[in-house]
């Protein structure tokens, strides 16, 4: 694109996204505020609990005063929040280690699933909403809008259920348990994920199939569209070079919406295939009541989707002829 | 009425009236099904651990030995109703809050929807999750838990649809007239909004059946003795090496009432097909 | 072959009701064809089956279209796309929709002749700039370079043209290209189509709802009627010498001032078949009649009888102002009529008055007392006897309540009418405005726009008001039904003495049912004046463009007119002035004095005042 289109949209679209970047980043300073409110509305206390029989008086207080737990509560979030941000997020008591170690054996796992679940879902999805989209009230269209309906209705233990049965019980394909040795090749590791990324996808790639047909469908029913069939041009060619690029911002925008989908439904597969990802950690933060390593966790999956809605905006932003070009 | 209600059910396309049958049965079993169980659900009666389909038990036998088909109906009401009753909650709550910001001035407007949106930003699960990890998970809080990480949705739709509905000519006549805030809300623009949000409640229906059966999936839900449908899952976990009933079976009854659910929604005339799907 | 284009027997039919039966015409080459109608008449549905398309839903049954030596509903999907586009061109209703928004306007207008290989791209190029400057358009080198969004409408209705163009077509269909417009700017597009359709040579088929545009375009008219034909002539038979019973009726309610004069006020009758000066005429019979007293220097009649009192008016919304000093008055009884294009501001004056936009400064008087200026401070008798009636009734009227819940609440909430009294009373109403007492029970829903109009005027009346403010209440209405209601406000006026405050844009409408007219022009007052005074040959130059770009019922007018001599050189605005807002397109503006200083007011012989440096306004000045 030639020099003044590009400063166009240096001036019309820059700002608009840095003004969403700020507000994201409000929020996100708003949703630590409620997460580390709601912890702090635990009854008990932690340092009681963790000493157990030995609970002394003065044990206690050491025990609080080491960690802090006396101060007045805005300290304390304060501290926290700093401590979020230069990647010290405090102590788990129940662990007996820092949280920050705790997180770092297990972040990874899960980003190497949520990538390559996205990996797989993408593809797919579009190919399912556009092919609907283009083939929209006939037979096919209607099954396919049955088959998603349904498949985002599903509960994720069922699909993983489902998933270990046929390839795991019946074919012995695939092992039940994704368990990963350090030393594995990428092909092991592979077969190892692939009945968790499976069941993370089912739901996924239907919840983007919808919306990549929405998308598409909306465009199709704007009059340029009628107007390019009025001009002679064949169907197939007014999708590709009238529909796809109007309609590129809002897939984009969709899909990545979705995907925002795999961080609470990571939370149930990981559990199910006993995977070491950040989900599962969760999980048991949960039931041992593990404050500290439950914030951190429930801040890092926020930030995950805040970043998502982020780039969704930054796509429908992009995508508007209106701020594209002056 | 019934000639208005036949010919809405005649409209309905196949899976519409599919959608239909389920959401009904559902409804039946959850009302009367602990009734039709041939069974103490508690009861020790079967032969074997994890049975295949016999006679005896149509649905099979549990890791301790007792009848599937009673435990599901009997679950059946812990599902449905804990679901319902927080779907009801969350729905009206985002409503009422919605139509409040519709007639109040602007500061009131951006004060609720700063906050709601902060809560919307936090995924619903990871924000169940904390909840129960705070408050416990017996019943009336799971009630409360589940209202509190759905009602964000239903008041941005719900506010969507009020704040057009507000810059509708015929509020204008009404505000010109001299009507008050209240009337407004409840006469121009709750009767315009029924229809959508019956079709989210249905929607918020779902996304809670599911979320609470996740919880208590991974034993954060519904405690013993008490089991709903996602407890019934995770205590015959074991069985999924033999591919017992035991074990798909709650899973598929939940799956039952969720696409059935979602299969009304969709066939209803205009709002559904645009927001049906996960949240 | 004589005729170029035949039509036989065309069926269409749509879920399973027939919306065109049996139509039949033919079009010499070169000829212009008209299809008239109203909405639901299916005169788009015609058009778009000369292309062989139907929309989603239609489906053409039955019947034979033939463009040149093509039957066109026997071809394929192949056959169909190669005539599309190129040997048939099609130029739609809104030309703002019918651009893909995120192409340029080059890519566009070119690529019908690139898809169907005419010629290359250069070609094309050079010869959609020779359109563009054709069609006047301006900058035609580099307008094509621009996007939908950066043009104004009467623009994209030109380039749309040239798309439609591009590939020489043998017939060219255009669908209510300039329904869309502000009548100033539809008779330049006008002269534009026609002329270069004529130097294309090509047949052309005009589609519309508008008799006096059409009068201006066509060779032929045809009349429908529900998807049925009910007249097929010359223009000039169809339009002097109408023989179908529907043509008339069309004919009549395209003429609200001929037709109104006569029922408003006592008078000679007038001969609706006139031509000319039909407008003036009929002014000067109800001048004779009306017995208002003349209006005195700047507009405004002191004295008690004045209803609505309004002094040095601004209104904006935040910092954009949008009407700066507006003065007028409404006597008891009387009616004014508010003209004004897109973007005068004539919507926020009566929100205004209404109390929904707390004016900037200045004054309004209401019966004597000061009315007070947001919604909040005003009080119910204060709200009972103004009543605001809106332009699309589809959106003014709750769509969850019943006839007579709507009709009935202002009842309850100003006089405390419940239970039988109230219905006795909603069947009053009912019957005032023509409607069935039966509709009471009724959603409004499934009504027709015209019964809706009308309720939304019976919700007005039962406040018993003594002011409605009509805001373009029959511009969403098809002609005949606008008529309609047009006939219903003189008599409801008659019988009630109903005072009323007549927004248009439609001058031929206001001029029938307005005592005074008030003409607006981007937020300012250019001319005031009793009815007759616009008659007089003093008026203000946006006026003066504004009557001469309303098209008369006869064919040749368009002709007649002539382009408009381009605005004469003026110096630089001058920064932070307060000047004419009609400057940028003024005909008459002075250089030295227009550019410079604010513009004062001046009294015209016919008694109007207008807003303009040159106190003979758009006059010739005597040589």
């Amino acid at each position: 694109m030639a020099g003044p289109a590009t400063r166009g949209l240096l001036a019309t679209a820059l700002p608009l996204i840095g003004k969403r970047i700020a507000s994201g980043a409000l929020t996100l300073l708003l949703v630590s505020l409620v997460v580390f409110f709601i912890a702090q509305l635990l009854p008990g206390d932690a340092a009681q609990e963790m000493l157990g029989q030995a609970a002394t008086a003065d044990a206690v207080t050491a025990l609080r005063e080491k960690f802090g737990l006396d101060r007045p509560a805005p300290e304390r979030y304060v501290r926290w929040l700093l401590g979020m941000l230069t990647g010290d997020p405090g102590y788990s008591l129940v662990a007996n280690m820092a949280v920050a170690d705790v997180i770092a054996a297990r972040l990874p796992n899960s980003l190497l699933l949520a990538a390559l679940s996205a990996l797989v879902s993408v593809p797919v999805a579009l190919t399912i909403g556009i092919l609907s989209a283009m083939h929209r009230d006939t037979r096919l269209d209607r099954g396919l809008n049955v088959a998603t309906l349904s498949m985002v209705a599903l509960p994720e233990f069922l699909v993983a259920t489902v998933a270990v049965l046929i390839f795991s019980v019946q074919l012995r394909w695939l092992p039940s348990i994704a368990l990963i040795p350090a030393d594995a090749s990428p092909w092991l590791v592979l077969r190892s994920l692939a009945m968790p990324i499976l069941s993370l996808s089912v739901i996924v790639i239907a919840q983007m199939a919808r919306m990549t047909r929405a998308a598409i469908i909306q465009q199709l029913n704007q009059p340029y569209v009628e107007m390019a069939l009025l001009k002679g041009i064949k169907p197939a060619r007014v999708v590709l070079t009238h529909v796809l690029p109007n309609a590129i911002g809002p897939i984009v925008n969709a899909m990545v919406l979705s995907l925002s989908y795999l961080l609470g439904g990571a939370i149930i597969v990981e559990t199910i295939f006993n995977y070491p990802g950040l989900a599962s950690l969760m999980v048991n933060a949960v039931t041992s009541r593990d404050m500290p390593l439950l914030q951190a966790c429930a801040m890092i999956f926020c930030t995950a989707y805040l970043l998502l809605a982020l780039v969704a905006d930054t796509a429908a932003i992009l995508a508007n002829p209106r701020l594209r070009n002056r | 009425m019934m000639n208005a209600m036949r010919s809405w059910v005649k409209a309905l396309s196949v899976s519409g009236r599919v959608g239909l049958s389920l959401v009904l049965l559902w409804l039946f079993l959850a009302v009367f099904g602990p009734f039709l169980a041939p069974y103490d659900p508690g009861a020790f009666v079967a032969h074997d651990v994890f049975a295949g389909f016999t006679t005896a038990h149509p649905l099979g036998s549990d890791y301790l030995g007792r009848d599937v088909l009673s435990r599901l109906l009997s679950g059946a009401r812990y599902s449905v109703g804990l679901a319902l009753a927080a779907a009801l909650v969350a729905s009206t709550t985002g409503t009422a809050l919605a139509l409040v910001t519709a007639v109040s001035p602007r500061w009131v407007d951006e004060g609720i929807s700063r906050f709601v949106d902060t809560l919307i930003s936090i995924p619903s699960k990871i924000l169940s999750l904390v909840l129960v990890a705070v408050v416990g998970s017996s019943l009336p809080l799971l009630l409360l838990v589940a209202s509190i990480t759905y009602f964000p949705g239903a008041f941005r739709i719900a506010r969507s649809l009020a704040v057009n509905l507000a810059q509708m000519d015929y509020v204008a006549v009404a505000r010109c007239r001299g009507e008050g805030a209240v009337h407004i809300a409840l006469r121009e623009i709750l009767p315009n909004m029924i229809h959508p949000m019956l079709a989210d409640f249905g929607l918020r229906f779902v996304f809670i059946v599911l979320l609470l059966s996740g919880l208590s999936f991974l034993g954060l839900g519904v405690q013993p003795p008490d089991a709903d449908l996602g407890s019934l899952v995770r205590e015959n976990i074991s069985g999924l090496g033999e591919a017992a009933p035991a074990i798909l079976m709650p899973a598929i009854a939940i799956a039952t009432l969720t696409v059935g659910v979602n299969l009304l929604i969709d066939s209803l005339p205009g709002r559904g097909r645009r927001i049906a799907g996960k949240e | 072959m004589q005729t170029h284009v035949e039509v036989r027997g065309l069926n269409v039919v749509a879920g399973g009701t027939s919306i065109v039966a049996d139509v039949g015409f033919s079009i010499p080459r070169g000829g212009v064809l008209a299809l008239i109608g109203e909405s639901g008449s299916g005169k788009t549905t015609i058009a778009m089956a000369l292309m062989g398309y139907a929309r989603l839903g239609c489906r053409i049954t039955g019947g034979s279209v033939r463009v040149g030596d093509k039957d066109v509903l026997s071809l394929d999907e192949d056959g169909l796309a190669a005539l599309r586009g190129d040997r048939v061109s099609y130029i739609a209703q809104s030309a703002a929709a019918s651009f893909n928004p995120s192409r340029r306007i080059m890519d566009q207008v070119v690529e019908p002749a690139l898809n169907h290989g005419c010629m290359d791209r250069k070609a094309a190029e050079i010869k959609a700039v020779a359109l563009f400057r054709s069609l006047a358009l301006p900058d035609p080198e580099s307008i094509g370079n621009r996007y939908p969004h950066q043009l104004s409408g009467g623009q994209l209705q030109r380039l749309m043209a040239a798309m439609a163009l591009i590939t020489g077509p043998e017939l060219v269909i255009l669908d209510e290209p300039t329904t869309a417009l502000d009548v100033t700017t539809q008779i330049e597009v006008l002269r534009a189509f026609k002329q270069a359709v004529r130097e294309q040579g090509a047949t052309a088929v005009y589609v519309s709802h508008d008799l006096a545009v059409v009068a201006q375009m066509a060779d032929a008219i045809v009349v429908l009627n529900k998807g049925r034909i009910r007249e097929n002539g010359a223009a000039v038979q169809v339009l002097q010498s109408p023989e179908d019973e529907y043509t008339r009726t069309l004919m009549a309610a395209a003429r609200p001032d001929a037709r109104i004069s006569q029922s408003c006020l006592p008078g000679e009758g007038r001969d609706p078949g006139a031509t000319g000066t039909a407008l003036s005429k009929a002014s000067s019979n109800a001048a004779a009649m009306s017995g208002t007293p003349p209006l005195g220097p700047g507009f405004r009649r002191e004295g008690r009888e004045n209803l609505l009192d309004i002094k040095g008016l601004n209104a904006g919304y935040g910092a954009t102002p949008i009407l700066r000093d507006i003065n007028l008055t409404i006597a008891r009884g009387a009616t004014l009529g508010v003209i004004g294009e897109s973007g005068s501001g004539k919507s926020t004056l009566a929100r205004v008055i209404a109390g929904m936009l707390p004016p900037a400064s200045g004054s309004i008087n209401f019966d004597g007392t000061r009315l007070p200026p947001a919604l909040s401070m005003r009080n119910k008798e204060q709200f009972r006897r103004i009543q605001l009636v809106f332009q699309n009734a589809d959106t003014a009227l709750n769509p969850a309540h019943s006839v007579g819940e709507i009709i009935g609440r202002p009842l309850t909430f100003y006089h405390g009418l419940k239970g039988a009294a109230a219905a006795r009373r909603v069947a009053e109403l009912l019957d005032l405005i023509k409607l069935p007492a039966s509709l009471a029970d009724r959603a409004c829903g499934g009504l027709s726009g015209g019964q809706k109009q009308r309720i939304n005027l019976a919700r007005a009346l039962a406040a018993k008001p003594d002011l409605i403010m009509c805001d373009e209440v029959t511009s969403a209405l098809d002609t005949v039904v606008g008529a309609a209601i047009l006939d219903l406000l003189a008599e409801l006026k008659r019988e009630l003495g109903l005072a009323y405050l007549f927004i248009s844009h439609d001058i031929a409408t206001v001029r029938a049912i307005a005592d005074d007219i008030m003409v607006l022009y981007a937020g300012t007052q250019v001319e005031t004046g009793r009815r007759q005074g616009y008659d007089g040959v003093v008026r203000h130059p946006y006026t003066d463009l504004l009557i001469g770009s309303v098209p008369e019922l006869r064919p040749g007018w368009l002709e007649e007119q002539g382009a408009r001599p381009a605005p004469p050189a003026i110096g630089q605005p001058k920064e932070g002035a307060d000047l004419c807002r009609f400057l940028p397109r003024c005909s008459w503006r002075v250089c030295g004095t227009c550019e410079e200083f604010t513009p004062p007011r001046h009294l015209t012989p016919g008694g109007n005042t207008i807003l303009c440096h040159r106190p003979e306004g758009a006059l010739e000045a005597a040589s």
